[in-house]
């Protein structure tokens, strides 16, 4: 196979910016398609032998550790002031750490505003899809992912840590209970072997189980020849024309040098915090406040789910760490029951954290003997984490740092973020529910931990019907310029109360449809 | 069927064997934290920083991270690169050498001696929260709360295994073999 290399001046090259779930999934729908793309990415391209079963090393060859700055009520702002999301810089993005959880939304997560109503503080509108829009495209995703509960594909065996969940769960008398939709091979499947619980699913699936676009869409896409991807290429600004259309990215490659990659159009998957900073650092003497920002959107809206942790210490082992991170679920709260105290719905999802995690991670900044006995009981900890819809706010925000740049000389993203009430209830009520699940197979001690940087990260540049309430339409593709689309979870109108990236696969496959329609049709 | 338990594959090497066999106990350890960890003797190599001044972060790591179940060459390898990170970077030298200055003086404000001659642990957290919204007890715990438990040879003691992947994972040794659960 020879890989496809195109020409920097080539301008019927699509370009994607970003390799994770969306961009990885849009690039090689689009190459099957027989478009041609040129896919840029910010970080390394690693493969499965560079992975390592080991916290801090893994997270310093993956992450991004590039600074950015907080602000905010929120406590990650004051335990992580430079760290306020957890994702990773490498070909196939944050689908490298990623747990594998994948959840379709309910019919009414997608109708939000109609559904709670107003809410004061929020900016809550309902999407311009609906479920059944989505279904065809959920079924495409869980098919190419391999969730399991799905495509006759069995569910993966319980671990002890989901095991302990369950069995709180059942005596809870909680009924939808089991070891999830995990896009996780439970046999073989795609050419990739099945799970051999080695656990370190955050660190990189060094069997290859679960799904990454690192080694599934990626290496389709480039096996058509029309996919080229060029790691270390961080994208700076994105040109436009005269007339407004889109024409061109800048870049800095491997070695600093700035690069123009010429295209016909441009998608932008870089992350909800990355997508953002993007858009509003090409700002230009036609678009002052940044690209596809007539609506004052781009940025705003940051949601990051209403998250936390329980952990619970029992007389007798555990070993949570062993097998799959996230090993199962409880989802009889994800539903709208405003009765509890506060609008949509959460899961409560078993978690697990290495030795070195759990001491940075339990109670960041705590120290003590009230601290460490926690940690001397962990061979005798089970931990679940609560996943919740979190309510968007204009105020919770992404902008340019003002003066704080990275190493291209890029102003870096500033995260504002407070929660809302409704979160706080909602977070109050998880841990409330999760504790008793623990208890009720006898802990010893229960520890609720506050949220960790956030490693979902959604509507920043939001889907609306209307160009006045969002920055891209049921496409994706930006209200202000036609051959601007955003392909992340950056799109999300609301967060929805489940895990985001059978969601961001499926508008990606979506928008792949669509992108090359229009193209065949002239439109872009 | 019983619950697998942690392998018992750590190594000692000849080097950690010194430094753990130049400690005591960890219950003596608690009574006299000052006369073990707090010894200077230990730290005689030290070139950036003075014996006083790594004597007195040994004892603040163990006053800190607590584990009555580490013997303290855990706590000596945990700050051990302060003295070549000072030589390598002067804030850092400076953070360290004020920072130990000032802990020594609330000490003696509060108990009329240095920080590692203060002999109950539970004096000396006082110490430690009087100066823990400052810059030095930030950079040291900070530092502490990976530099400590991001050391291999102790993951055995809290039951933690570490890398699964080069042993087939944990799918054939003990992923879902817990047995004191109530029967479903
Ligand atoms: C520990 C962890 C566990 C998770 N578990 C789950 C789970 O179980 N279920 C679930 O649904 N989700 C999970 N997620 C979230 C999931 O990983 C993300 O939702 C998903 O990867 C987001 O896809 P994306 O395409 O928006 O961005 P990413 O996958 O983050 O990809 C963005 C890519 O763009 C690159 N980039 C950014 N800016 C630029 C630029 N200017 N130029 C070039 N490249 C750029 C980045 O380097 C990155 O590689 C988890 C995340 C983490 C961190
Ligand atoms: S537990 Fe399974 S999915 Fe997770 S890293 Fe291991 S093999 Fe991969």
């Amino acid at each position: 196979m020879t890989l496809a290399k195109f020409d920097q001046s080539d301008d019927s090259v699509f370009v994607i910016i970003g390799s994770g779930a969306g961009g990885g999934t849009l690039g090689n729908e689009l190459a099957q398609k027989g478009v041609k793309v040129v896919m840029l990415e910010a970080g390394a391209r690693f493969n499965i032998p560079d992975f390592v079963n080991d916290e801090w090393p893994s997270f310093s060859q993956l992450a991004w550790t590039d600074a950015r700055t907080t602000s905010g009520s929120w406590r990650v702002a004051k335990d992580f002031p430079n760290l306020p999301s957890w994702i990773v810089k490498a070909v196939g993005g944050t689908s490298i750490h990623w747990a594998g959880a994948s959840l379709r939304f309910g019919e009414w997560e997608f109708k939000a505003k109609t559904t709670y109503g107003d809410i004061d503080g929020a900016n809550l509108l309902d999407w311009p899809i609906t479920l059944d829009e989505m279904v065809p495209y959920y079924a495409n995703a869980e098919n190419r992912m391999g969730v399991n509960g799905t495509n006759g594909i069995p569910h993966l065996p319980g671990n002890n840590n989901f095991k302990v969940m369950q069995a709180g769960a059942q005596k809870l008398g909680y009924k939808t209970v089991f070891t999830g939709n995990m896009a996780i091979n439970s046999q073989p499947r795609d050419g990739r072997g099945s799970c051999e619980q080695i656990g370190f699913c955050f660190q990189g699936c060094k069997s290859g189980a679960k799904w990454s676009t690192l080694y599934t869409e990626i290496p389709k896409g480039e096996a058509t020849g029309n996919l080229e991807v060029r790691p270390l290429s961080q994208v700076i600004h994105i040109e436009h024309n005269a007339a407004g259309k889109v024409t061109g990215v800048v870049y800095a490659d491997a070695k600093g040098v700035m690069q123009r990659q010429k295209a016909r159009g441009v998608a932008v998957a870089g992350n909800s915090l990355e997508s953002p900073r993007l858009l509003l650092n090409s700002a230009s003497g036609k678009y002052p406040d940044g690209l596809a920002n007539s609506s004052g959107q781009v940025g705003r809206n940051y949601m990051r789910h209403t998250t936390g942790s329980v952990y619970a210490s029992f007389e007798k082992p555990v070993h949570m760490y062993r097998g799959t991170t996230m090993a199962g679920i409880i989802r009889d709260e994800s539903v709208n029951n405003p009765k509890r105290g506060f609008v949509g719905g959460y899961e409560m999802e078993t978690i697990s954290l290495g030795l070195p995690f759990a001491a940075a991670f339990f109670d960041p900044g705590a120290w003590g003997r009230s601290f460490t006995s926690k940690l001397d009981d962990y061979a005798n900890t089970a931990g679940m984490w609560i996943i919740g819809e979190d309510m968007p706010q204009e105020t919770n925000r992404v902008t340019l740092d003002g003066k704080v740049k990275d190493k291209f000389g890029m102003p870096v993203a500033s995260v504002h973020f407070d929660d809302h009430p409704n979160d706080i209830a909602m977070r109050n009520h998880g841990f409330k529910q999760g504790g008793a699940v623990y208890r009720a197979v006898g802990a010893t001690r229960v520890a609720e931990v506050p949220p960790y940087p956030s490693t979902h990260n959604l509507g920043t540049n939001r889907m609306s019907a209307n160009a006045r309430d969002g920055v891209v339409n049921k496409y994706g593709q930006t209200h202000d310029i036609k051959n601007l689309f955003i392909s992340d979870g950056s799109q999300f109108t609301t967060g929805a109360g489940v895990n985001p990236t059978l969601t961001i696969v499926a508008l990606a496959v979506r928008q792949g449809d669509n992108i090359a329609g229009m193209m065949s049709r002239g439109e872009i | 069927m019983t619950m697998r338990k942690v392998d018992a594959r750590v190594k000692v090497t000849r080097r950690q064997f010194l430094q753990t066999s130049a400690t005591v106990a960890p219950a003596a350890t608690l009574l006299a934290g000052g006369a073990t960890l707090g010894s200077e003797a230990a730290w005689a190599q030290a070139s950036t920083l003075s014996p006083h001044a790594m004597a007195t972060l040994t004892l603040m790591a163990r006053d800190t991270y607590p584990h009555d179940q580490l013997g303290d060459s855990y706590y000596r390898s945990a700050v051990a690169h302060w003295d070549d990170d000072a030589a390598a970077d002067v804030a850092k030298r400076q953070i360290i050498a004020d920072g130990v200055v000032g802990l020594d003086a609330e000490a003696n404000a509060r108990f009329g001696a240095n920080y590692i001659d203060v002999a109950s642990e539970a004096d000396r957290v006082t110490i430690l929260q009087a100066v823990e919204p400052g810059a030095f007890f930030k950079a040291v715990r900070a530092d502490l709360v990976v530099s400590l438990y991001n050391q291999k040879k102790l993951w055995p003691k809290f039951g933690y295994e570490g890398a699964s992947a080069q042993y087939g994972g944990y799918l054939h040794r003990g992923f879902n073999d817990i047995d004191w659960l109530p029967s479903t």
